[in-house]
């Protein structure tokens, strides 16, 4: 399946559903959808285009959040990225982790340093994170602060 | 000295702690155990438990994760013991130092005796460095050994 | 049979990083497996954000030691792919050379600690006195032993000298024949037959669905290869061959990266005879706002960067993954079913960054010590002798 098949079909599966299509480079395509289609779009992708799932990254962007959500096509050296834009009210989407279990960790990982939830994500506890670290407090938001009056900042030199 | 420090660095047993290192100075401590370096002819040994243990080496800017471990098993450990610090990020945290998760320098939790630095250092250095710390000990007093 | 809980972790004197899993079994066999992250977490996400874009290079540099040029290398192709510039052809190949460099001394490196679990010292101290010739190598051609600080957006820092290229070849050449010698050792070696083979088994669909990287992947007869998929760095230019295996055992995981040393040995070689004349650097000053992914293929598997820049001088997202991010979750498929002397070789079988088998103790239902210290490997060191033993082999 080449490039243009693949976003065709993607435009032809989900027609009210992607916002853009930003096409960066020959190996680069970056799709912004609405959140509540990300599990059939990445089931679609996984499953029946065989894509791989690299990674999801969260993005603060102080007023609003992003997950971006990258599978690549191996086979005709391909990144595609699906952008989820969250308001900060409303901080959720659906898990993905029912669909492949490699989504497990990185929504582990983004509830914990960003505070997003993921609906249906079989055990969100910490992953990286010490148990003392304080609940709330998301060191990868922007605002994020030093929250703990013990910590040493320089050299002592 | 006396009959115990004779005994005690003739052949000193090492336990080794990463708190949080990116693996190259655990990993130039252990090539001091292979054929080129051979550290076991100076009668150094790598044991696997703090409770054989001489001197606790400890590698890595040390997380929060780590530091009730890494106080838990400073006191675990029989005395007389040594301590040395390898590496940029045991001695200052290194380019860790603002990271949220690394709040103390490793001396700040523990004291600590010889401080090793480089990033990460040779295994020379390494070795230079427990053989300082035994020359040293040999040197003090003996009221002054805890 | 009642259950049994181990706890492996998360300190152990030999490998490198904690971590602590969780075993949970009956009788012999593993039926459960969880584990706690977090011994190692610093940061460094965090930490990219307050750099300019010339010094995440070396804070990406120390996420791993043993991927020391990875990172980097995922990172200035991510900062590249913002730009959409590439890097002169020179600067390429002494990128490849770093890393491939890297990978001949990492899967040297796993190669012993994988004999060393299995009671094979002989193996961890030949593999370890030879990885110290790859290090030698790299001291020539980078200054240093590990983290070679080689990687700068848009090229490298350090040329590699017309002078050194013999010495480094002929040192290259010298390994060649001990590595054939190993090679024979490891492979025809029945004992190792017995303990590998059909041990650990991760199939192509479990493969497939925890999106398993590099050598695991590969094992598991997944073609899935970076320098090969998407080509990068001087890849597509040199002459080599991808590796595959079919069954996914542990057996098949040390082949693998056995005949990858061979091909990296080979690409180092092409490159350094065809090296191009030229630039190594292009000069980048600014860099526009616009995000960029950056992914290679690192001794473990793909390493993926994604960095967002907003038109200042540091970027205002970087996400870092690596391969061990993908590959730890299948030991729920290859450690489960397996017995307890297995579970430190299949632990140690996908090359972690952490992986804690040693210092465990095992404790009953009421939490009461059965009996503790470095047994793990102890008993898988027995395992083998057992083997042996009944092969009529001492």
């Amino acid at each position: 399946m080449n490039r243009q098949e693949i976003l065709q079909g993607l435009h032809e599966r989900f027609p009210e559903d992607i916002t853009n299509v930003f096409e960066k480079s020959a190996k680069r395509v970056y799709i912004e959808i609405k959140a509540g289609v990300i599990v059939q779009m990445a089931q679609y992708l996984f499953k029946e285009i065989g894509a791989r799932f690299n990674i999801a990254s969260g993005v603060d962007n102080r007023d609003n959040m992003e997950i971006l959500y990258h599978f690549t096509e191996e086979t005709i050296d391909l990144v595609i990225s699906l952008r989820v834009t969250l308001q900060k009210t409303k901080l959720e989407i659906d898990s993905l982790t029912p669909v492949f279990p490699a989504a497990q960790w990185i929504e582990q990982e983004i509830h914990e340093l960003l505070g997003i939830n993921f609906i249906g994500h079989p055990q969100l506890k910490r992953l990286l994170l010490p148990e003392d670290w304080p609940e709330g407090v998301h060191p990868l938001r922007k605002d994020y602060k030093e929250w703990d009056p013990n910590a040493i900042r320089d050299r002592g030199v | 000295m006396g009959i115990l420090d004779k005994a005690f660095l003739k052949s000193l047993w090492v336990f080794h702690l990463a708190t949080g290192s990116c693996n190259n100075c655990d990993i130039e401590f252990l090539d001091c155990l292979t054929p080129r370096h051979d550290i076991e002819r100076f009668g150094m040994l790598l044991v696997g438990s703090i409770k054989h243990a001489d001197v606790l080496l400890v590698t890595g800017a040390v997380n929060r994760q780590c530091i009730p471990r890494i106080k838990r098993l400073y006191e675990q450990m029989p005395k007389p013991r040594l301590v040395v610090a390898i590496g940029e990020c045991a001695l200052s945290r290194g380019v860790f130092m603002h990271s949220y998760n690394c709040p103390l320098p490793l001396d700040h939790v523990i004291p600590v005796d010889v401080y090793i630095p480089g990033c990460p250092p040779r295994p020379e250095a390494i070795i230079s460095g427990i053989m300082q710390l035994i020359e040293k000990r040999k040197g003090q007093p003996d009221e002054a050994k805890a | 049979m009642p259950r049994t809980i181990i706890p492996i972790g998360p300190y152990h004197p030999l490998q490198e990083e904690p971590e602590f899993f969780i075993l949970t079994v009956e009788g012999e066999t593993v039926v459960d497996i969880d584990l706690r992250m977090g011994y190692n977490h610093r940061g460094i996400e965090k930490l990219c954000e307050r750099q300019a874009y010339d010094q995440v290079t070396f804070v990406v540099e120390r996420v791993c030691g043993i991927c020391s040029t990875s990172h980097p290398f995922a990172y200035t192709q991510a900062v590249e792919d913002i730009l959409s510039v590439e890097a002169p052809p020179r600067a390429r190949y002494i990128r490849t050379i770093t890393a491939e460099g890297e990978r001949i001394h990492s899967h040297l490196l796993w190669l012993g600690l994988a004999g060393h679990f299995l009671g094979y010292n002989t193996i961890f101290m030949w593999c370890w006195k030879l990885r110290e010739e790859i290090l030698d190598v790299m001291e020539i051609l980078s200054g240093n032993r590990n983290n070679y600080a080689m990687f700068k957006v848009g090229g490298v820092w350090r040329d590699i000298k017309a002078e050194d290229i013999p010495t480094v070849l002929k040192k290259i050449d010298s390994i060649i024949p001990t590595l054939e010698k190993l090679k024979k050792a490891v492979m025809d070696d029945p004992v190792l037959h017995a303990r590998t083979k059909g041990i650990g088994i991760l199939s192509k669909e479990a493969a497939i669905n925890y999106c398993a990287l590099g050598p695991t992947a590969r094992a598991s007869g997944i073609a899935r290869d970076i320098r090969k998929n998407c080509p990068y760095g001087a890849y597509a230019e040199i002459d080599w061959e991808m590796i595959v295996a079919q069954n996914g055992d542990v057996f098949d995981k040390v082949v693998v990266r056995i005949n990858e040393l061979f091909e990296s040995i080979k690409i180092i070689k092409a490159c350094l005879t065809r090296l191009p004349q030229g630039e190594i650097d292009c000069g980048i000053e600014d860099i526009p706002p616009g995000e960029g992914i950056g992914h290679i293929e690192a001794p473990r598997g793909e390493c993926f960067h994604y960095v967002r820049s907003d038109g200042t001088n540091r970027p205002v997202r970087h996400k870092i993954r690596a391969p061990t991010f993908m590959n730890l979750p299948t030991f729920k498929e290859t450690v489960i079913g397996g017995s307890i002397p297995d579970a430190a070789i299949i632990l140690a079988a996908i090359d972690p960054c952490y992986c804690c088998t040693e210092r465990m103790a095992v404790l009953n239902r009421k939490g009461e010590k059965l009996f503790t210290g470095e047994d793990l490997i102890k008993l898988s060191q027995e395992k083998t002798e057992k083997i042996k033993s009944k092969m009529g082999r001492k």
